[in-house]
């Protein structure tokens, strides 16, 4: 029982006699120096960004802002009816691509092993497809869905070039929460004679929450921040759309517009971007609160 | 399945078989597999074993790491189905049921034949929804049912005393010795006729490893238990027979099979009294 202690009572001893154990320490103090100093680095640069955005725009807010129509081609007026269409193609992209990645997710990684031929060319397409320009998507979703099946520039055929983009980053994301998710539950449940889809929906997708609610902020953060796959699918129109089928401006394509185009449209650009920040904090402590009741309420029900 | 005499009778029946010298076995059996063969992909894992099984005793796998013990035991529920590239020949017949028949109902099967494993599987679930959720999917549901049976079966493994109030709590705070009882009381509750266990005791502290292993001699004379262990001691303390598997030419084969004493003291094969020799000293 003693041995240990004496062994590292023997060393210690050792290494500050020889003073491996204070370079050793001071090694140690530089690596937690350099992580805590890049750490912060990062954090500044959010909070450098923030506080422009905050400093500039926040007098511009107000619940007029977030409602009323733009007008004096946005210098004036608010951003109401590019919530709404940033909001309806957003809606339009999670709500097709949630399905749909959750489905193939769930066929990949539960059918295909990770070696075989298919498997690998598949998640190797969605790799890459991942990581493609999306000015890229713009221009598809421009040939496929506004000109081929004759959707024009509209909020639908902008909210499916982004379920398309966000799908890759979906999957993928889905796919290793589901393979993270031990072994011995799969052959532990099939021991007891439960079914596949009792598997699947009990024991698997519950675990693979985490994954799969990282997936979707990281697709919700990639599809509201998106500029050049909206331009050709969804337009430009700052009008309130009154159906799918009009074109809608998203939020992003506002703020591109107000800092390039239009002289004087600085602050509300600055307003406008702030929104948008806001949003996506808001969502993404939503979405990780979220998943963390729903795998918290799943483990104790 | 055949001769069910009444369940007390025929336990103490077995207790006294135990304890004095063992006499002429005339239990029927269980399960019987005729030259089973197992592989994976290429590599044969197992190869031409045929073994009896008798009902409601305790038979005790030995034989040195990768002899396919555990292979063996995944073909007898079908969960080689599973495991990728695996393919098992041969025949196995667990009471009438012809078990590599392709239509042979799994789910039925594996109600049947519960499994446990060398590391303990508890669900992320509640320690009752670990219990409840294969005994809804059997058909279980109404409330006060599941509720006695979860008490029947927490209780058979010891557990209830110690769980009763947090029952509502992840299975997971557990320790690993209670998560392993919790497991065979999850399989416990199908009502299974075949329990097989893969080294149930080798992730587990002394204590905990003893508690289970008490549990599991307990088993005797109400289920038919394989188990596979390393642990010979633990073979000759609580297993009414045992089968010796080895590695001959890259593939596990039986290599004697018969009552625990005749292995231990008596082997007829140069490599089972190696075995048994080498181990022990
Ligand atoms: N899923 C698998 N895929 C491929 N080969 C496997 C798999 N499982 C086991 N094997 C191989 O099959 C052989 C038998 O393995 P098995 O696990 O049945 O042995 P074992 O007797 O249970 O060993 P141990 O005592 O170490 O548990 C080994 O050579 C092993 O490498
Ligand atoms: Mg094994």
């Amino acid at each position: 029982m003693d041995e240990p202690i004496a062994w590292a009572a023997l060393s210690a001893g050792r290494s500050r006699a020889s003073g491996r154990g204070i370079v050793g320490r001071s090694a140690d103090r530089l690596a937690a120096v350099i992580v805590w100093m890049t750490a912060a680095a990062v954090s500044a640069v959010f909070l450098w960004l923030l506080s422009d955005l905050v400093r500039h725009g926040a007098g511009q807010l107000s619940w007029a802002f977030l409602v009323d129509p733009p007008s004096n081609a946005g210098r004036a007026g608010g951003i109401g009816p590019i919530v709404q269409s940033t909001a309806w193609i957003l809606m339009i992209a999670l709500g097709v691509a949630l399905p749909i990645g959750l489905g193939t997710a769930v066929l990949l990684a539960e059918n295909t092993s990770s070696e075989t031929l298919s498997g690998r060319l598949v998640r190797r397409s969605l790799d890459v497809l991942a990581g493609v320009p999306s000015i890229v998507f713009g221009l598809f979703g421009n040939a496929f869905f506004c000109v081929y099946l004759g959707l024009g520039f509209s909020i639908l055929s902008g909210g499916l070039t982004l379920a398309c983009m966000v799908l890759p980053i979906l999957i993928r994301s889905t796919e290793e929460g589901l393979r993270a998710v031990p072994t011995e539950y799969r052959l532990g449940g099939a021991a007891l004679g439960l079914g596949r889809l009792t598997i699947l929906t009990r024991l698997l997708l519950p675990a693979a929450t985490p994954g799969l609610v990282a997936g979707v902020v990281l697709g919700f953060g990639r599809a509201i921040a998106e500029t050049a796959a909206l331009i050709f699918t969804s337009g430009y129109v700052d009008r309130r759309p009154e159906s799918v089928f009009d074109s809608g401006r998203a939020l992003s394509i506002h703020i591109y517009d107000l800092a390039i185009n239009i002289p004087g449209g600085e602050l509300n650009a600055y307003a406008t971007a702030l929104v948008l920040v806001m949003i996506l904090i808001i969502t993404n402590s939503t979405a990780s609160w979220l998943g963390g009741r729903l795998h918290a309420q799943h483990l104790l029900s | 399945m055949t001769a069910t005499t009444s369940l007390p009778a025929l336990r103490s029946v077995a207790e006294e078989a135990h304890a004095a010298p063992q006499p002429v076995e005339i239990q029927p059996i269980e399960i019987r597999t005729r030259s089973l063969s197992l592989s994976y992909g290429r590599k044969p894992a197992l190869l031409d074993v045929s073994l009896d099984v008798p009902r409601h005793q305790i038979t005790a796998l030995i034989g040195p790491s990768g002899c396919g013990k555990s292979s063996f035991l995944s073909s007898l529920n079908r969960l080689s189905d599973l495991l990728p590239n695996c393919r098992v020949a041969g025949e196995i017949r667990i009471g009438k049921t012809d078990v590599l028949d392709p239509a042979t109902d799994v789910v039925a099967l594996r109600r049947r034949v519960g499994m446990i494993f060398q590391k303990p599987n508890p669900f992320p679930l509640s320690i009752r929804r670990n219990l409840e959720l294969p005994l809804k999917e059997h058909g279980v549901r109404q409330r006060s049912e599941l509720d006695a049976i979860v008490e029947r079966t927490l209780t058979e493994v010891g557990l209830w005393p110690e769980v009763q109030d947090r029952l509502d709590r992840s299975a997971l705070t557990l320790s690993g010795g209670q998560q392993q009882r919790l497991c065979l009381a999850r399989a416990l509750a199908l009502e299974p006729e075949v329990i097989l266990l893969d080294e149930p005791c080798s992730a587990l502290d002394p204590i905990s490893s003893g508690v289970v292993e008490d549990l599991i001699a307990s088993l005797r004379g109400r289920y038919t238990v394989v188990i596979v262990t390393h642990n010979l001691a633990q073979a000759r303390r609580i297993a009414d027979r045992v089968a010796f598997f080895w590695l001959r030419d890259g593939a596990g084969r039986l290599i004697e099979e018969g009552p625990v004493d005749a292995v231990f003291d008596r082997p007829r094969d140069e490599l089972t009294a190696a075995y048994v020799r080498g181990s022990r000293g």
